[in-house]
């Protein structure tokens, strides 16, 4: 009901002026609003906020206009947002998408109307690979690299044996096989989950606990990540099995896992702990504004508002020039909040990545910590299947 | 074996589950012959308001008796303000007008808590596992889930079978008319059974909160799984929807566990892990489609009016 | 159809000359958006139109009509992601496979009645939707993108949106024709004999049954190529138009419009597109006085008015909004 009634597009969009001319810049930011998942995407929207206050609410300095769209989780319902934000709205970028197979289905519609779209979390190695477009960015990254750097580290542990355990969507299946690419080791098991209806992972736990691995692997963003950390510690493996995450330990959902997060390693090419003044002065302003630590999230959504401004600022403001915008959209030419990295042909960056381990801070308090780079200047493994060459 | 098991009390777990949310849609569809769509929107009640008590007493069990209460409540008022004009009527009315209650309160849940719903943390009594057989280790939560199923299903049992109210509600059940006939306040009658019903689905709802979720809309998918339940079972028989839910459990669960590495040998790992809990999906609408062609009644119909 | 003017006629020839215009009115106004919100609103107007054929008149209540949307979508989307972009291969496939599973699922169901009937066809619904679900190599969960639309050689060109809403269009009032004049011929007389009293017109000496079925075939075909029209309109299809959730739409759509009426479900569903724009800004608009600005936030949660409102048309408005149009009129 919800997505038919919610998907389609206002009568209201009867009257309004199309072409208002060029006078402010409008993005459209789409992501999660709605559903447990929301937490996402308010961590987003709060982070994408900041930036443009930072930036005195101009872009390249025009006036800014945020549409903020609630995919509700669902590759259809995000699919017509974004048909609704280019077309009706008429946006000049799209900003957003946490999930992949929400991106991947929303793809087409945005790049066929010549509309930038800066995935600000989604990397899906279709993507990166034969569906690149001149018209997608992303400010994150592409998502079998975060867990390869995972792999990396397991490998550098001298891990022999492992369980592989995610959702089975685009996302999911990614970060399985990144594992699997870089750990050395044997894969003696892996689980995909139904996404994101199961939340009772009972049945795999105990394959898990039948298989004997002297690791898991998990990648459960989200609410979901809070659910697997708790009964992981119920069914008894936690302490006897050591885990290692990808994207399920972040500033979200640390606060709800407590302690059964203790000593639980990620990888991430971000932590709020990243020693450069973009970082510092976003992270200061954050948690002044809003208490506690932004998330890898926010941080991507930070850096996709500068991005566009650099995109904007280099062309006097002049949109149309989408060219010149692209031309300085490669060079990565801003302050990012993970540091000065590179774009790959393919339009995902080629960037370090950390391990993430949590920690207690001076208060007491659970935190984020970098403990180590685990891979210097990584670039996914796709850009080979982009035809793009500049 | 250990692990086979294992994967049984998992399927036992989550059928008990679902048996409570059946016992009380089949228990008014049985009696007053009502399609309750928002009996899934009970369940998700029932989550919400243990969540709140939760946060306010710090007691996950006085949390999950004052959300029964509150659950039961709400259930009675619903049915005395709003269902009672549906009795009598089409079915599809019934399906349409609840369907509109879903949507109702899904909104109203929206307003009052949140789009981005709530959490049950665990009472750290709970959250640990116990070794119930050696090697064995079984979360402690999921123990006290059975258990107290399997104990709501005795006290039903009781209620139904050796009580005046139960012998009211088995009379009404299967003849409507005369009972009013006889006396009975009917109306009042009708109130309680409902009113028990969504204690049921809220109790259902508060126990899985912990492990699960409590979103809104989260009873809209368990809620079709209901159906299938009572529908095998046969309408109106709590028996039916006892042995229905727990096979439902089983063969979702068993079939999630083992099937993928049975496609395995056929599939590649990953079609395997796509294709196998969408078969024992399947298999459960198979079984309820095969009931109905070969048995519509169900497998423990109650005597017809 | 005897043209009198009566309301209901008047806002039936009003509004489909409303929707003649739209393409041009969007043209005028450079507002390219509308035709596409439009778009959608003609297709599903087909798709509760066909459930109407055996819901309203026959009184076959199918919670599992949505499915046929789905294989519609599914026929054109896999046949193009294997390269079959040709609307000639694609569309005549949407039509025949929703007909063979309609007889397939209907030859099973007919037979029982009331809340089982619906349940059985919601099993079957389900069914395909897991079945989707699984389909690894078509995206599964995820869905399929529709890269390239049907293609019609140089017949019409579907990425046109002009063209492709005015297909709709007349798709739509072509089905609207057929099932009137199924309706109003002796088939029609026994699908709505039966819906009333089954064993009467079987006493006569009518082949219910096989009445029946023919309708709940010839109602998923042509949803069938509603879907075929859905995938192409979207460019996407995923296991999710299939939901259970998504027929029950299309009966709100077709009991909101009017059952048992040529146009109810179109009106039904324009009624629904205009309830999500209308609500907000009723609520608006009668809130402002008493809680000024907060209304809009009110506003924002419109959708707690329609489920009442659901409840309130099943009560007292059986015959929905057309049967409030023509006058007192038994759903």
């Amino acid at each position: 009901m919800k997505s038919f009634l919610m998907g389609t597009a206002a009568l209201a969009a009867l009257s309004t002026a199309p072409a208002a001319a060029q006078q402010s810049v409008k993005i459209g930011f789409i992501s999660t609003f709605s559903g447990p998942t929301a937490v996402i995407g308010n961590d987003m929207r709060n982070s994408f906020e900041l930036a443009l206050d930072h930036l005195g609410r101009k872009i390249g300095g025009k006036p800014v206009e945020v549409i903020y769209e609630d995919d509700q989780q669902k590759p259809e319902v995000g699919v017509q947002k974004s048909q609704k934000l280019v077309e009706s709205d008429k946006v000049d970028f799209v900003i957003g998408y946490i999930w992949s197979n929400v991106l991947l289905a929303s793809l087409k519609p945005v790049v066929d109307s010549q509309t930038f779209l800066i995935s600000a979390n989604a990397g899906p190695s279709q993507i990166a690979g034969e569906q690149c477009s001149p018209y997608f960015f992303s400010t994150s990254w592409q998502n079998d690299q975060t867990p390869q750097a995972m792999g990396t580290y397991m490998t550098q542990k001298g891990v022999k044996t492992a369980f592989l355990i995610g959702p089975n969507y685009a996302a999911g299946k990614d970060m399985l096989t990144g594992v699997r690419t870089t750990f050395k080791g044997q894969v003696i098991g892996e689980e995909l989950t139904k996404w994101p209806d199961q939340l009772d992972f009972s049945t795999e736990l105990s394959k898990v606990r039948a298989a004997k691995p002297e690791a898991v692997f998990v990648f459960y963003p989200g609410a979901a990540g809070v659910q697997f950390l708790t009964q992981y510690a119920q069914s008894g493996l936690k302490g006897q099995i050591p885990l290692y995450t990808a994207f399920t330990v972040d500033a979200i959902t640390l606060p709800l896992q407590k302690d059964l997060a203790l000593g639980v390693p990620g990888a991430q090419e971000w932590v709020n702990d990243l020693p450069n003044d973009a970082n510092k002065k976003f992270v200061a302003d954050f948690r002044s504004k809003h208490k506690n630590y932004p998330s890898f999230y926010g941080a991507q959504s930070y850096d996709a508002a500068n991005f566009v401004n650099s995109a904007v600022v280099a062309v006097n403001g002049d949109l149309t020039k989408k060219d010149a915008m692209r031309a300085e959209m490669r060079k990565a030419n801003y302050a990012s909040v993970r540091g000065p990295y590179k774009y790959g042909n393919n339009h995902f960056p080629i960037q370090n990545f950390y391990l993430q381990d949590v920690v207690k801070d001076a208060q007491g308090n659970l935190t984020l910590k970098t403990v180590a780079t685990i891979v210097k200047d990584s670039q996914d493994q796709f850009h080979d299947k982009c035809p793009m060459k500049w | 074996m250990l692990l086979f098991i294992e994967q049984c009390l998992n399927g036992l777990q989550f059928g008990l589950l679902l048996f409570l949310l059946a016992a009380g849609l089949t228990l008014v569809f049985g009696i007053m012959d009502l399609v309750n769509l928002a009996h899934g929107s009970l369940y998700m009640l029932g989550a919400y308001f243990a969540a709140t008590f939760a946060a306010w007493t710090d007691s996950f069990v006085i949390a999950a008796l004052l959300a029964l209460g509150a659950t039961l409540l709400v259930g009675m008022a619903l049915e005395v303000v709003a269902l009672r004009r549906l009795y009598g009527r089409d079915h599809l009315d019934h399906v349409l007008g609840t369907f509109g209650l879903i949507l109702f309160f899904n909104e109203l849940v929206r307003i009052i808590w949140g789009p981005a719903g709530l959490s049950l943390p665990l009472p750290m009594w709970l959250i640990y596992p116990i070794e119930i057989l050696p090697g064995l280790f079984y979360p402690t939560y999921r123990i006290a889930i059975i258990l107290t199923a399997l104990l709501v299903a005795l006290f039903l049992y009781v209620l139904v079978m050796r009580t005046r109210l139960g012998m009211l509600i088995r009379a009404g059940a299967s003849n409507r008319e005369m009972t009013g006939a006889l006396g009975v306040n009917i109306n009042l009658l009708y109130t309680l059974v409902f009113g028990l019903g969504a204690a049921l689905a809220g109790l259902a709802g508060l126990m899985q909160a912990p492990i699960l979720t409590v979103q809104i809309g989260m009873g809209e998918n368990i809620l079709i799984l209901a159906f299938v339940v009572i529908i095998i079972g046969g309408i109106g028989s709590i028996r039916g929807a006892f042995i229905a839910a727990v096979l439902v459990g089983l063969i979702d669960t068993i079939g999630r566990a083992f099937l993928p590495d049975v496609l395995r040998l056929v599939l590649s790992s990953r079609g395997a892990s796509t294709v196998a809990p969408a078969m024992s999906s399947m298999m459960i609408y198979l079984l309820m489609a095969i009931v109905l062609v070969l048995r519509p009644e169900g497998l423990f119909p109650v005597s017809s009016k | 159809m005897i043209a009198s003017l009566t309301p209901r006629n008047v806002v039936v020839a009003v509004l489909l000359l409303l929707l003649a215009a739209v393409p041009v009115y969007a043209a005028v106004t450079a507002n390219a958006f509308l035709v596409t919100l439009f778009t959608r609103v003609i297709i599903l107007g087909m798709a509760a139109s066909s459930l109407n054929l055996i819901l309203g008149y026959g009184g076959m209540v199918s919670f599992g009509h949505a499915v046929y949307l789905g294989i519609g979508g599914y026929a054109v989307g896999i046949l193009a992601q294997e390269g079959v972009t040709s609307g000639f291969a694609q569309w005549p496939v949407a039509l025949i496979v929703s007909a063979l599973f309609a007889l397939l699922v209907g030859a099973l169901s007919l037979r029982t009645r009331g809340v089982y009937f619906i349940m059985i066809t919601l099993a079957f619904a389900q069914l395909l939707y897991y079945f989707g679900v699984g389909l690894d190599r078509y995206g599964a969960d995820d869905g399929l993108t529709i890269r390239r639309r049907s293609q019609f050689a140089d017949l019409i060109n579907l990425s046109d949106r002009t063209q492709f809403y005015y297909l709709c269009f007349a798709l739509l009032l072509a089905t609207i024709y057929l099932i009137w004049r199924l309706v109003n011929s002796r088939f029609g007389m026994v699908i709505q004999g039966a819906r009333s009293n089954d064993r009467r017109m079987r006493a006569i000496g009518f082949p219910t049954f096989r009445y029946r079925l023919t309708a709940f075939v010839i109602a998923g075909a042509i949803c069938g190529l509603a879907g075929a029209l859905l995938a192409n309109h979207t460019g996407f299809i995923s296991p999710a138009t299939m939901h259970w959730t998504r027929s029950g739409d299309l009966i709100v759509m077709v009991v909101l419009g009017g059952m048992a009426s040529s146009f109810g479900p179109l009106i039904g569903a324009v009624a629904l597109l205009s309830l999500e724009e209308a609500l907000p800004i009723l609520i608006r608009a009668m809130a402002f006085p008493v809680f000024g600005d907060a209304a809009v936030r009110m506003a924002e949660y419109w959708q707690i008015v329609l489920g009442p409102l659901f409840l309130l048309v099943v009560l007292f408005a059986r015959g929905g909004i057309d049967g409030l149009l023509a006058g007192a009129r038994r759903g």
